[in-house]
């Protein structure tokens, strides 16, 4: 029987990436920056893993999946704890994971959610480009898509709605 | 607390409460903010399946799920520092409507589209201004916990303040229904910036935040949105309904409750796992 002190904190990181968003199947948890942090205290692995939105029920299933992953690696003890001490944000999604996220149909979130000046940029929308033929001329549908995280949009080019992967 | 370090809040109530310690109020602060939170969520709900178009009831349900998502961690919480062992389901399940802290705006019930929406403006306008102030409070888990609502929240005001444009400067009937909406509503919002010894006690801590210093702002923000929809801004001075934070509701909160309890009241170790 393996335990943990034979692995090493990569190790443990590569198991993660094994790990996918059940909502978004093309990017796993480390690249989205939902895992923040692996202890490793003697037998015992620590996994810190911070939740995208609030009231999201994938969190529960990642949680899930986490801990299955490790039981399935041969930890024994384990501990998955929420994290909220930093603040998730679209910014620590890599541009790999956003390019696969275009290539999957989904407007990826942009470079950086800054946004100190909110109550005047109420008043304006955003330019998406669409994911599929990257024309500009698209239109917000709605704030809400299939998840908390996404924006309907709708492609006036290629008359295609999309979703876009919202800025947080 | 000694008398001469109470902060001067008009309108506060000085119960004789002196021997409130920072964790009951810092309890009771958060079951506030969870239980407004919690109330609206279900209300939003209520709306899955019922929505006007497909986009909104999925919209509606999606800020419903964010509501919810804020008043479990903030009832999360609340039940570590009471210390007490207690679950955050206990607190919710196990508690009856005078004992609930929220604003009786949020109780409600869900009305038509223009209802819901005109409560959301209101509502998340208010969540927006407090969340700007509360996000640098002096608790770490609190304020992170704050700094990651507020992003969502954001999200539902812009919402509320496009749906608001459009009722309003819609159509005759959808005017005429958003306008009163407005109207009813507007006697519950004076609730929202309610404090006592609580939030005294909690504002020396650097917890808490006097709602007064953004009570201008919001009142401009919604006048302002108001204003462009076409519609009348209401009198910011007439009668005003209170109760909600003392644990006096409107006939609505019973009802609610005993539908959202009445599943793990009558199998208490049912769970969702």
């Amino acid at each position: 029987m393996t335990t943990a002190t034979t692995h090493t904190e990569d190790e443990i990181w590569s198991w993660l990436k094994e790990v996918t968003d059940p909502e978004i199947p093309v990017l796993n948890i480390v690249e989205m920056g939902i895992a923040r942090k692996v202890e490793i205290d003697g037998d015992k692995v620590l996994v810190k893993i911070t939740p995208t939105y609030s009231g999201c029920p994938a969190m529960s299933a990642i949680e899930k999946e986490v801990k299955l992953k490790l039981a399935e690696k041969g930890i024994e003890k384990f501990e998955v704890k929420k994290d909220f001490s930093e603040t998730w944000t679209t910014d620590w999604m890599t541009e790999d994971a956003k390019a696969r996220l275009k290539d999957y149909g989904i407007a990826p979130p942009e470079k950086t959610t800054g946004d100190d000046d909110f109550l005047k940029s109420l008043k304006s929308t955003k330019v998406v480009p669409c994911p599929y033929c990257d024309s500009l001329d698209t239109e917000l549908q709605s704030e809400f898509g299939s998840t908390a995280c996404k924006a309907q949009y709708y492609c006036k080019e290629c008359d295609e709605p999309f979703e876009h992967f919202k800025c947080i | 607390m000694s008398p001469k370090s109470k902060t001067d809040i008009p309108g506060a109530e000085h119960s004789a409460t002196q021997t409130l310690t920072e964790k009951e109020a810092f309890f009771e602060y958060l079951i506030r903010l969870a239980d407004d939170r919690l109330i609206l969520g279900h209300r939003l709900s209520e709306w899955c399946g019922h929505g006007p178009i497909l986009e909104e009831d999925i919209a509606l349900a999606n800020v419903a799920l964010d509501d919810i998502g804020h008043s479990a961690a903030l009832y999360e919480y609340a039940a570590e520092v009471e210390g007490e062992g207690r679950h955050r389901d206990d607190i919710v399940y196990f508690r009856d409507d005078v004992d609930y802290r929220n604003v009786k705006m949020v109780e409600l019930p869900k009305g038509d589209f223009g209802f819901t929406i005109a409560r959301q403006l209101l509502f998340s306008a208010f969540s927006y201004f407090l969340y700007e102030r509360l996000k640098d409070a002096e608790d770490e888990q609190f304020s992170g916990m704050i700094d990651k609502h507020l992003k969502e929240i954001k999200y539902h005001l812009r919402h509320s303040r496009e749906w608001t444009l459009r009722l309003g400067d819609g159509t005759e009937e959808s005017h005429d229904r958003i306008q009163a909406a407005f109207n009813e509503l507007w006697t519950y919002t004076d609730a929202l910036f309610y404090m006592d010894e609580v939030d005294e006690l909690l504002i020396e801590k650097g917890i808490a935040v006097d709602l007064n210093d953004f009570k201008d702002e919001w009142k401009q923000l919604v006048t302002d949105v108001l204003e462009e929809a076409t519609l009348e801004v209401p009198d910011f001075d007439q009668f005003m309904q209170s109760g909600g934070r003392k644990g006096l509701h409107t006939e609505h909160l019973g009802h609610l409750l005993a539908e959202m309890q009445h599943l793990r009241r009558s199998y208490p170790d049912a769970t969702w796992e």
